[in-house]
């Protein structure tokens, strides 16, 4: 899948954010404590929301995206967001003016922050051609991510290091899964002309790219995947752990680096079945 | 509304027989000018008449080499790719904006492009490649099966079915209703075998391909195997005398 810019900063960026916004709500900082915290995780999550509109080619239209919450965890995505974020920026006021603010509202904000990072994750591993995606790692490690990210900003230090090693280890195994689950799928060219026999591609039906190639049949950078995923346990996992008691803020940045690198492999490895009918993977 | 309705009785669809297709293309042509001309935005196209042009289709063609297993010929298969109109249609459930919808009368799958913003989430839900972003409309296109010629009173009742359908030169694509068991596509179907593409990932797609008959093997003897075993005469011979010499390799 095509690893753009603006859903690797989008999904990077608001996952720290709520992550941030989710701690906060619950170990409740005071006065100005709370005005830096809740503050930084509203930016952070806003930026993040803001680059994610430059994935829409009719940005105006998104105002319809609150719609079919029903059926769609995109809309689920653009319904919670919102919500997480007003009701801990109430939640966040509340503790930087009056330091105190009812227990009911942190705890229903952490839950809309953790619910937003859930649907988008359920966005991605709800789809079902893309079998690395296909996966209970992916809401799994989505979530760890945001929570370690979070933790690194406003939780004590041995919680955030608990939680940045289950994030590793979560985001491991999502690699692990991720090795084999094009094969396992079990989808061929033979499955997907429903020919029997030996299958291949003799000839492509144009020879230049179009937007099925560019977007889901791309295999932009799998070269360099191995280094790449040893920046991101580096960066994401072992620097923060390293500088987590020295200073907070730059194990976070550490570790927002290192997600990049992971998030960016998870679009550029992720395979669409769509390209068997391109002859790859 | 993204979310599907319930099953409809009548299932419009195309059967594509890919014993009888060519690949000449006609059907991509033909979707290509009547959905630029459609009601809709037009098909566009980026740099058309440039070094890499590329653009948006509805249909594309693809060609396959089969090699059975039992050792028979091998094949050229042409491969017509467009949307299978599924029943469980991965690409309206998941469209935030109640763009991508399907029709309950009839069950096709269609974009409501006043609505598309662009975000592309259907066409990677997709399995089949199914939808192209148009390049300059900034919505996302897919086969309506020529809705807007089925039910229209000014076209000849005979063009009132797909353009890809109606062109096709070889008669390999066929359009009728295979919801109804009597229909002439639901006993092509029957008859041939008709199957579906990916059916392990649960979209039940109404398009139906029909698969390419079993070359006959090619008759005779392996060549350069002798053929006659009591040879007379010079031939004889000359066989006789050869069979004197050392052999080389």
């Amino acid at each position: 899948m095509h690893p753009a810019p603006s859903l690797i900063l989008f999904s990077s960026l608001s996952g720290l954010g709520l992550g941030l916004l989710a701690w906060a709500s619950l170990l409740r900082p005071e006065g100005g404590a709370a005005l830096l915290a809740f503050g930084l995780g509203l930016a952070l999550a806003a930026a993040g929301l803001g680059a994610s509109v430059f994935h829409l080619r009719r940005p105006a239209r998104a105002r319809f995206a609150f719609s079919q919450w029903r059926s769609s965890w995109l809309s689920r995505e653009a319904v919670l967001a919102p919500l997480a974020l007003g009701t801990a920026a109430l939640h966040g006021l509340l503790l930087a003016l009056r330091g105190e603010s009812p227990l009911a509202l942190g705890l229903l904000a952490a839950l809309l922050c953790a619910l937003t990072v859930l649907s988008t994750a359920m966005i991605y591993a709800t789809i079902r051609a893309v079998p690395r995606w296909h996966h209970w790692s992916v809401p799994a490690h989505f979530l760890a991510l945001a929570a370690a990210g979070g933790a690194l900003l406003a939780a004590p230090a041995p919680l955030a290091a608990a939680l940045l090693i289950g994030a590793g280890v979560l985001v491991a195994l999502h690699w692990h899964h991720g090795r084999t689950a094009f094969a396992r799928a079990g989808q061929s060219a033979a499955t997907a002309t429903a020919l029997e026999g030996r299958v291949r591609l003799f000839a492509p039906p144009h020879t230049g790219p179009n937007y099925v190639t560019r977007e889901m049949a791309g295999q932009v950078g799998r070269a360099r995947a191995g280094q790449l995923r040893l920046l991101a346990l580096a960066l994401g996992l072992l620097l923060p752990l390293a500088l987590l008691w020295l200073s907070p803020p730059l194990a976070a940045l550490s570790h927002l680096a290192g997600v990049l690198c992971a998030r960016w492999l998870f679009f550029a490895e992720a395979e669409h079945v769509v390209s068997l009918y391109y002859g790859r993977p | 509304m993204t979310t599907l309705p319930p099953p409809s009785p009548v299932k419009l669809g195309l059967v594509i027989d890919l014993d009888t297709c060519v690949g000449c293309q006609a059907c991509v042509t033909a979707c290509k000018a009547w959905n630029t001309g459609g009601t809709g935005a037009p098909l566009a196209d980026l740099d058309p008449w440039g070094a890499s042009p590329e653009g948006a289709f509805l249909n594309r063609v693809h060609t396959f080499e089969r090699l059975p297993e039992d050792g028979g010929p091998p094949q050229i298969v042409h491969f017509p790719r467009s949307c299978l109109h599924c029943e469980d249609a991965p690409c309206v459930t998941v469209c935030p904006t109640g763009a991508s919808w399907k029709r309950a009368a009839d069950g096709i799958v269609l974009v409501d492009e006043d609505r598309c913003m662009g975000c592309g989430l259907c066409a990677w839900a997709c399995p089949y490649g199914a939808r192209e972003m148009d390049p300059v409309a900034g919505v996302m296109k897919k086969c309506t099966l020529c809705a807007d010629r089925l039910d229209d009173p000014a076209l000849e009742p005979a063009d009132r079915i797909p353009a890809c359908v109606r062109t096709c030169p070889t008669g390999a694509r066929h359009f009728g209703d295979l919801g109804d068991p009597e229909s002439p596509v639901s006993q092509l179907v029957a008859e041939r075998g008709g199957r579906d593409l990916l059916p392990d990932l649960g979209t039940r797609p109404v398009n139906k391909y029909l698969p390419p008959r079993t070359r006959d093997r090619a008759p005779g003897a392996p060549a350069l195997d002798p053929v006659a075993t009591d040879a007379r005469g010079f031939l004889g011979w000359l066989d006789r005398a050869l069979s004197t010499l050392p052999r080389l390799g």
